[in-house]
């Protein structure tokens, strides 16, 4: 340890590999002091301009805040506060382009200057030294200040280490071409600099401070020796002008010959670096009492007709500097963020400098020609003999470009630090870091993934585990209670499922039914956590389907609501014309009979065809046990509403029940209304036809055009179109749960319409849609996608609820006629239907 | 007028791949001077119709890979192999076989392989044995330098054998390899192996016309006008010291113990060092980025161990010269040697 | 008798090598991760049912028992090719076609159409929704592996899937990607 300082305080300096010697570009921008810019229009003050969280917001828009205020306040995790660079109103608080390779939007407080530039109260340390430890670092937190080298690495962090640190090595390389802005602030400021070294030294005590400064600066030199004059401890250190020198690792390297192991940072060896114009910032900061508002930006390129340095307040906008200093852009002018090795070029300049901006560079294209064609590698390891870290960059370029991020890692990718040196010397232009940066991005992504997914893992065992536990616990109950379901019961619910099965061996269509009384079952009984694969695969695949054009609809819905929001009753019709078409649509598959059956011309005619239904009814019962239905075409108006929402409760349950199938008992069910029970009996006939038609399903479909209104004829149109596209988009299955739940749809709408035309109560008729909605979903679900046959009873539902809602308008009017212009609506539908039927 | 975005780093050492090609091109130039000089302008001939090969080919291969042409043959590949091709075989080769070496080496050894940087092998070299291989008679039959022939012959007529066979005057390469003396000339590596072969010392051999100036009249001179490209490239900083240094270390250090060991039948450090291709291979065919090691203690290794084989089979082999053997053997041998000599990243193996 | 001798000889011989084979296999043993585990931790943890197994370990069981390898939408491609790496199987393209690189979605609720019935914290594979009876849902955006599990049992239908958004940290590099302005 004393040898090696020794051998430093000799003046030894080591050696790194690799590195490059682009030209220089500086002396354009050293010939003048650090300007200082007139006040801009507006500031725009991003939140975050460091490694570390946001800080947490204090201030508010349209409060006037004074220059130096805080704009937010630490609050854990590494983040340190932004204060207002000048005194004036803030205008805004919203998210704004950062500066940031990527531009993405950042949360930043736009301040108008007033103009006045009042400081507010500042609190300048008189006497560091009597200042504790945790004092200075809690000023240096306060004050905002954040590494001003590139990386932005809050310094609080750094100064309030616990580990000992044997050498403050500061950075006063500043490597890269054209940046001059360590190099002024040295020439103007070094008692400052040297100052804020001191502070440092009072917190961390090393043994020695080292700056490291390149040879090409020789007057930063020159005044940094002057200026440490007095202190023993603090050595100026001359390193040869290299290309990457001034990197981190680098320059640790350069003044100590010792290597930070990877994955590490430089305190674990006991090394601490800072920038130089960190170290002024936290003499300002300290001494002054003036947290971090601005910085020395070097603005430089040759589209800059006053190329130097100027303090620029934080947020000030890139545009206001370039203004400022005299730009004429050529075309495909990039601006740079940064050195024309590390920087990003801005996709804007209406982009805030934040605490790491040391540079903006408008360069033209004699000075920075602009990248040619990539071209094949040819293996010269011209880039390996660049590379700062003797990584092999053109193995890695291969393995990033074929994404083995495993050959990647092997190959210490993530040792490299995108120094650029590489791509500046690779003879066929290859963007090298390009590749690497997304290959970074990728791996990152891809281990964030792998966490995730081992989180995912962990919680999904415990809630599995958590499930058992209480099924367990269920079951331990239940065993308690004296077990009150008889064996019988078990068993008949046994046979039933068994019959099911044996069913569903013989017949497809039926299988989804029996999988999903089975699944229902075990889900009531709580018994299987899985359930079987291919039944839940096929029926996820219909739900999602399901969902989306549930959804689609929905838009469809809100569509039709905004042209005439107003108009309840087009919309109410609409939602008819809808069901119709959905209706026309199960038509096509149905055959004439049933077509015929179904619509009862008067009441007379309709009882006699209810018998005939009923009696089909209860063959088809016979036939097949477990059809699940229920419920009821009912003819009288208001009546049929009652019935309708009845008979949908049953087939609700119903279809819960499937498993139990007690169809018989749900005949009974409309006992009240002897007509609902007629209706009931066609609609299950009609089920059954459409039951048995269901696996040669083929839609094509129109509709009755409503009679009397022309909004109406609209909405229908777009529902028709709508109807025919999903058709063709269905599976067969899907369809007939999309179709339930359309016409459970409509049929909700029909109450939703009577309210608020009775109330007038929007908010009402809204609750009562989302009841509608939600019960339809609920129904649409239970019934799975077996239930042609519960699809078919909506639709006589459809059918129902329509009828009087086309009556209900023209309430003065006769029932007769509506019951006419059904009647063609349906004949013209047919016709349609079997006209769409030829063409396929 | 917008912003352009870009990705970092903005600059650019202007080096480029077409740029290095030439001054590899430029850098055979007095090498190729003193082929002239010594064995007559038909290496012209030969040289032109190598670039006009090449071009064809590689033209060719990229249309039916549909990738644009120019920008890959403008970066002057091809041309390099083709100029390096020329500069190996016998001047009066017939004009086929320079056609034959130079579609081998574009087509099947370039192109094939994936196109510039995909190449296993050094294309020109791998050319080389193909046709060594083939035609063993037209690849050895080299001329003895102008001064000994016993009719010079004039550019027209090397035109002539080159394309007919035979000069205006019916002579064929064979009668016109006759020395003045009578004796059918070869290469000095060529005539010392046989001598030594026949039992003679390497000293009776040297005794002969053929060595008259030193290490065989001409031979030294190429091998001289190559080392000056050489440093060139080296001065240029287009190629490392590591592979030149350690083959031509590894040959002297070799012939040298060979020296020593058996001074009757060797021909000693020098010889080695200024006959045949050595130069050549040293500073043109070994440096070949895309076929050599890739890092710095590989380049060592491999070039060393092209030294050690050129010099075993120049002394055991049945072959005259070895540059070309030696190089693909260590072309093939590429890819462990770098395995192995991965330099140490910046911060691991610390502690 | 020579003959027996010898066989008695390389007999004995084999029996010592094998004895002492057989210890080392006991004792020097290298417990390898089980081809389960292995392939579980391939998988991307969604737990979303979509290979038709309910949640990824009972896919990796059957993969390890020779199911399809291509069944995981979320994994997209590069799941399939460690698979097929793993597996040393040929890599497919996966089952169903679409989406060979998933976009990343989280659930969203749309909090005030929640009605607080529960079913999706229900229909959550890794307990990431947040809520109780009657109350507003809420969904853990860190925790949720975007499986949609929950979007379908929703009665009011408020559960969004939105793709996940693009931070800096997770941005890549897409520069060509970035809107440009005007300089003036």
């Amino acid at each position: 340890m004393e040898k090696l300082i020794d051998q430093i305080k000799q003046g030894k300096v080591w050696s790194i590999p690799g590195g490059i010697h682009p030209p220089g570009q500086k002396l354009q921008s050293t010939t003048q002091a650090i300007a200082r810019l007139p006040l801009p229009d507006k500031l725009v003050v991003s939140l975050k301009q460091h490694i570390g969280a946001n800080g947490k917001l204090i201030v508010e828009k349209g409060q006037q805040v004074l220059k130096g205020q805080a704009l937010t306040k630490p609050s854990g995790n590494w983040s340190v506060p932004v204060h207002a660079p000048t005194s004036g109103l803030i205008s805004d608080i919203c998210p704004m382009p950062s500066a940031h390779p990527s531009a993405l939007p950042e949360l930043s407080v736009i301040i108008e200057p007033d103009g006045e530039d009042n400081w507010c109260e500042l609190n300048p340390v008189t006497d560091a030294k009597a200042l504790s430890h945790d004092e200075l670092v809690d000023v240096i937190h306060q004050s905002g200040i954040a590494g001003m080298g590139g990386a932005g690495f809050p310094t609080y962090v750094k100064a309030d280490t616990r580990k000992a640190i044997e050498f403050l090595i500061v950075n006063a390389v500043e490597c890269e071409p054209y940046i001059t802005a360590d190099d002024m602030l040295m020439r103007e400021h070094a008692d400052g600099i040297i100052a804020g070294i001191e502070l440092m030294q009072q917190l961390l005590s090393p043994q020695l401070t080292i700056i490291g400064i390149e040879d090409n600066k020789p007057d930063a030199i020159a005044a940094m020796e002057q200026a440490a004059q007095h202190n023993d401890s603090i050595i100026v250190q001359t390193v040869p002008t290299v290309y990457p020198s001034g990197g981190e690792k680098q320059l640790i390297k350069l003044l100590t010959g010792k290597e930070v192991p990877s994955g590490s940072i430089p305190a674990d060896i006991g090394m601490l670096v800072q920038n130089v114009g960190t170290l002024f910032a936290v003499n300002q900061a300290v001494h002054e009492g003036k947290p971090l508002i601005e910085r020395v930006v070097t603005v430089t390129g040759n589209t800059i007709h006053k190329q130097g340095n100027v303090w620029a307040l934080l947020g000030t906008e890139i545009k206001h500097l370039l203004d400022c200093q005299g730009f004429s852009p050529v075309p495909q002018q990039r601006v740079v963020m940064g050195g024309p090795m590390m920087g990003f070029t801005l996709p804007t300049v209406r982009i805030g400098v934040v605490k790491t901006t040391n540079c903006i560079l408008a360069p033209d294209h004699q000075e920075l020609a602009e990248p040619g064609d990539e071209k094949a590698c040819i293996r010269c390891s011209a880039c390996a003999d660049a590379c700062p870290a003797s990584l092999l960059p053109q193995q890695l370029q291969w393995f990033a470009k074929s994404k083995e991020y495993d050959k990647l890692n092997e190959h210490n990718l993530f040792d490299c630090i995108e120094c650029g040196a590489c791509a500046y010397v690779c003879p066929s232009e290859i963007p090298l870091v390009q590749y690497y940066r997304v290959a970074k991005a990728e791996i990152k992504e891809q281990q964030a993934e792998q966490i995730k997914a081992e989180r995912a893992k962990e919680r999904f065992e415990a809630r599995k585990e958590r499930l058992e536990r209480e099924q367990e616990e269920r079951q331990n109950r239940h065993k308690r209670k004296p077990a009150a379901k008889s064996d019988g019961e078990k068993q008949k619910v046994a046979d039933a499922l068994a019959r099911v099965k044996s069913k569903s061996d013989d017949k497809d269509s039926k299988s989804a039914v029996a999988a999903a009384i089975a699944r229902a079952k075990a889900k009531k009984q709580g018994a299987e956590l899985e359930p079987d694969n291919s039944e839940v695969a096929k029926e996820r695949a219909a739900r999602k389907e399901q969902a989306r054009k549930y959804k689609e609809q929905k838009a469809l819905e809100q569509g039709e609501e905004g042209v005439d929001k107003d108009d309840k009753k087009s919309a109410v019709a609409a939602a008819i014309a809808r069901a119709k078409a959905k209706k026309a649509a199960q038509a096509a598959e149905e055959n004439t009979s049933a077509e015929t059956d179904a619509a009862p011309k008067d009441d007379k005619k309709a009882a006699v065809a209810a018998a005939i239904a009923r009696a089909k009814a209860k063959k088809a019962a016979q036939a097949t046990e477990h059809q699940t239905e229920a419920d009821s075409a009912p003819v009288d108006d208001k009546k049929a509403a009652v019935a309708a929402a009845i008979a949908r409760a049953k087939a609700k349950k119903a279809a819960q029940a499937a498993e139990n199938q007690t169809e018989a008992e749900e005949d009974s069910a409309p006992v009240d209304d002897k007509k609902a029970a007629v209706a009931a009996a066609i609609a299950r006939a009609k089920a059954k036809k459409a039951a048995q038609a269901a696996e040669n399903q083929t839609e094509a479909e129109e509709d009755s055009a409503p009679v009397d209104d022309k909004k109406v004829a609209v909405a229908a149109a777009i529902a028709r179109a709508k109807a025919k596209k999903a058709a063709k988009e269905q599976a067969q299955s899907d369809d007939s749960s999309q179709q339930i739940n359309d016409s459970n749809d409509e049929a909700d709408a029909k109450p939703q319409s009577d309210v608020p035309e009775s109330s007038e109560d929007k908010k009402k008729a809204a609750v009562a849609a989302a009841i509608a909605r939600a019960k339809a979903k609920k129904a649409a679900k239970e019934q799975a996608q077996s239930d042609d046959s519960s699809q078919q009873i909506n639709d006589s539902n459809d059918e129902a609820d329509a009828k009087p809602q086309s009556d209900k308008p023209e309430s003065s009017e006769d029932k007769k006629k509506a019951a006419v212009a059904r009647a063609i609506a349906r004949a013209k539908a047919k016709k349609l239907q079997q006209e769409g039927n030829d063409k396929s | 007028m917008k912003l352009t975005m870009a990705s970092s780093p903005h600059n650019h050492s202007h080096k480029s791949l077409s740029r290095l090609m030439m001054t590899v091109i430029a850098a055979c130039i007095p090498g190729l001077i003193a082929q002239v000089f010594f064995f007559g302008s038909a290496v012209l001939i030969q040289l032109v119709l190598a670039l006009i090969t090449v071009s064809a080919c590689e033209a060719a291969v990229l249309l039916l890979r549909k990738r644009k042409v120019w920008p890959t043959l403008g970066d002057g590949s091809a041309w390099l192999t083709g100029v390096l091709l020329a500069l190996s075989i016998p001047p009066l080769a017939p004009w086929w076989i320079v056609v034959i070496g130079c579609m081998f080496a574009i087509v099947i050894v370039k192109q094939l392989y994936g196109g510039l940087g995909f190449n296993l092998f050094n294309p020109a070299m791998a050319a080389y044995v193909l046709l060594l291989v083939s035609f063993p008679v037209q690849m050895t039959s080299w001329l003895p330098v102008s001064d000994l022939l016993a009719s010079p012959i004039s550019f027209s007529q090397q035109l002539s054998v080159i394309f007919n066979g035979f000069t205006s005057a019916g002579f064929s390469v064979d009668q016109l390899r006759v020395a003045i003396d009578g004796t059918t000339m070869a290469t000095p590596l060529d005539t010392v192996k046989t001598d030594v072969a026949h039992h003679l010392t390497v000293a009776e051999s040297m005794s002969k016309p053929l060595f008259n100036d030193w290490f065989g009249l001409g031979w030294g001179w190429v091998n001289l006008g190559f080392l000056v490209g050489g440093l060139y490239l080296l001065k240029a900083n287009i190629i490392n010291w590591h592979i030149p240094v350690s083959f031509l270390a590894s040959l002297a250090v070799c012939s040298g113990i060979g020296y020593i060991a058996a001074p009757g039948t060797e021909p000693g450090v020098v010889f080695h060092l200024f006959s045949g291709a050595t130069m050549l291979g040293a500073f043109f065919i070994a440096t070949d980025p895309v076929s050599a090691s890739t890092t710095n203690r590989g380049r060592l290794i491999y070039g060393a161990l092209i030294g050690l084989l050129v010099y075993l089979i120049r002394t055991f082999g049945g072959y005259p010269d070895a540059v070309a053997f030696s190089v693909l053997l260590l072309n093939m041998a590429v890819p462990l040697i770098d395995y192995y000599t991965k330099p140490r990243t910046y911060g691991h193996g610390v502690k | 008798m020579t003959l027996f001798y010898a066989l008695i000889a390389l007999g004995s011989l084999a029996l010592i090598f094998g004895l002492i084979l057989g210890f080392a296999a006991v004792r020097f043993r290298v417990e390898s991760n089980p081809i389960v585990d292995q392939i579980d931790t391939i998988l991307p943890q969604t737990q979303c049912g979509q290979c038709g197994y309910p949640g990824c370990r009972p896919y990796a069981e059957a993969i390890a028992n020779g199911d399809e390898i291509n069944k995981c939408p979320p994994g997209g491609e590069a799941t399939v090719k460690k698979l097929a790496d793993l597996m040393g199987v040929e890599a497919k393209p996966l089952a169903g076609g679409e989406q060979a690189d998933p976009v990343k979605t989280v659930a969203y609720i749309r909090e005030d159409e929640c009605i607080g019935c529960t079913k999706c914290i229900q229909a959550c594979p890794v307990d990431a929704i947040v809520g109780a009876t009657r109350q507003m849902h809420t969904v853990l955006i860190d925790e949720c592996t975007g499986c949609d599990l929950c979007v379908e049992p929703c009665p009011v239908d408020c559960i969004d899937m939105l793709p996940v958004k693009e931070t800096k940290q997770t941005w890549k590099w897409q520069l060509n990607a970035i809107p440009v302005t005007q300089v003036d």
